[in-house]
C-alpha cells in the first residue's frame, strides 16, 4: 500500500508542475503569391483598400490612413470606413475586395494585428461577422 | 479510560485519500498536452478577438517565430533572416524530394507583439522570394 502511494503522488506531482494553460490561439489567412508579371495583374482585380499605418519613432501609432482619408488612431472608425466602402462595392460576401496593409516599418506588430482585426470581421453577441477576409501587405519600396 | 493500540492508529483508512489523489491524477493527465514543441516562451503574442483556432489543422505548417528583436526561431533554433533563408530553402527541397507541393506549405508567423511589423514583413517577403504564398498569422484570444 505504502509504496503504491507513494508512486501515485510521485505521478500526481509530475502532473501538477507540467500543468499550463493554454490560451487558444487563431490565425488571420494572409495570401501573398510571389511577385511577378505586375503589368498582368494591374487591371484584373478592382483596386485593393489601402490601409496606411504611421508609427511615431518609438513604434507607437501615429494615423492609420485608408486609402487617402486620415482617420486618427481609432480602429472602429477604420471598421465602419471599410465596411462602408465594401458595401459600396456589393456587399461583405462579394470575395472582389482586397485589403493593403501597409505599416510603417518600425511600427509594433501588435497595431498590424488590431488592424487585422479591425478589417476582417467584428464579434457581436459572441458571433464573429465577417467584413473582409482577403488581406495582403503592401509590397515595400527600399532605397 | 480507554487506550488507543498504537497499532490500531498505524492503520488509518486510506481508501478515501487514494480515490482523491486518483481524480486528481486522471484531471491533470487530460488537461495535460505535449504540443508545446512548437511554441516558445519568449513570444508574447498579440491579442485578437477574433482568433478562433482553426477546425482543420493546417497542411504541412512551417512554424516561424519572430521574436522582439527580429531573431526567427524554426524547428527549436534560432536564426537571423540570412540564416533563416538557408533553413528554409533545405527544407523546401527536401519536401521536392517528398513530392509534397510547395503550394501546400502554410507558413504559419508567430511573432512578438512588441516586435517591428517590417520584421514581419522581412520574414513574409524572404517566404515569398522562395515560391511561398500561405501565410497564417498568429494571435490569441485573450491574456492570461
Amino acid at each position: 500500500m505504502t509504496s503504491m502511494i507513494d508512486v501515485v503522488f510521485l505521478l500526481l506531482i509530475f502532473f501538477v508542475m507540467t500543468f499550463k494553460i493554454i490560451v487558444p490561439e487563431g490565425d488571420f489567412n494572409i495570401k501573398m503569391p510571389p511577385i511577378s508579371q505586375p503589368q498582368e495583374t494591374i487591371d484584373l482585380p478592382p483596386e485593393p483598400l489601402r490601409v496606411r499605418l504611421s508609427a511615431s519613432p518609438n513604434g507607437r501609432l501615429t494615423t492609420i490612413s485608408l486609402g487617402d482619408r486620415v482617420l486618427g488612431t481609432s480602429f472602429t472608425e477604420l471598421r465602419k470606413r471599410v465596411l462602408l466602402m465594401i458595401q459600396q462595392r456589393g456587399g461583405p460576401n462579394k470575395a472582389s475586395v482586397e485589403i493593403e496593409l501597409a505599416p510603417d516599418d518600425h511600427l509594433r506588430y501588435e497595431y498590424v494585428i488590431e488592424a487585422i482585426t479591425a478589417v476582417t470581421g467584428e464579434v457581436k453577441d459572441g458571433q464573429i461577422y465577417k467584413i473582409c477576409d482577403k488581406i495582403k501587405f503592401a509590397p515595400r519600396h527600399k532605397e | 479510560m480507554k487506550f488507543k493500540s498504537k497499532a490500531e492508529k498505524r492503520d488509518l483508512d486510506m481508501t478515501s485519500m487514494i480515490d482523491i489523489t486518483f481524480l486528481l491524477i486522471a484531471f491533470f493527465m487530460v488537461l495535460i498536452n505535449f504540443s508545446e514543441a512548437d511554441t516558445n516562451e519568449r513570444i508574447k503574442l498579440p491579442i485578437s478577438e477574433l482568433a478562433k483556432p482553426p477546425d482543420t489543422p493546417p497542411t504541412e505548417p512551417m512554424i516561424l517565430q519572430v521574436l522582439s528583436d527580429g531573431k526567427i526561431i524554426y524547428a527549436n533554433a534560432e536564426y537571423d533572416i540570412e540564416g533563416l533563408q538557408k533553413k528554409i530553402e533545405f527544407q523546401l527541397r527536401l519536401l521536392k524530394m517528398l513530392k509534397i507541393p510547395i503550394k501546400s506549405v502554410n507558413v504559419i508567423i508567430r511573432a512578438d507583439a512588441g516586435c517591428d511589423a517590417g520584421k514581419v514583413q522581412d520574414v513574409i517577403e524572404l517566404c515569398q522570394s522562395l515560391k511561398l504564398e500561405n501565410f497564417k498569422l498568429r494571435a490569441k484570444q485573450n491574456d492570461q
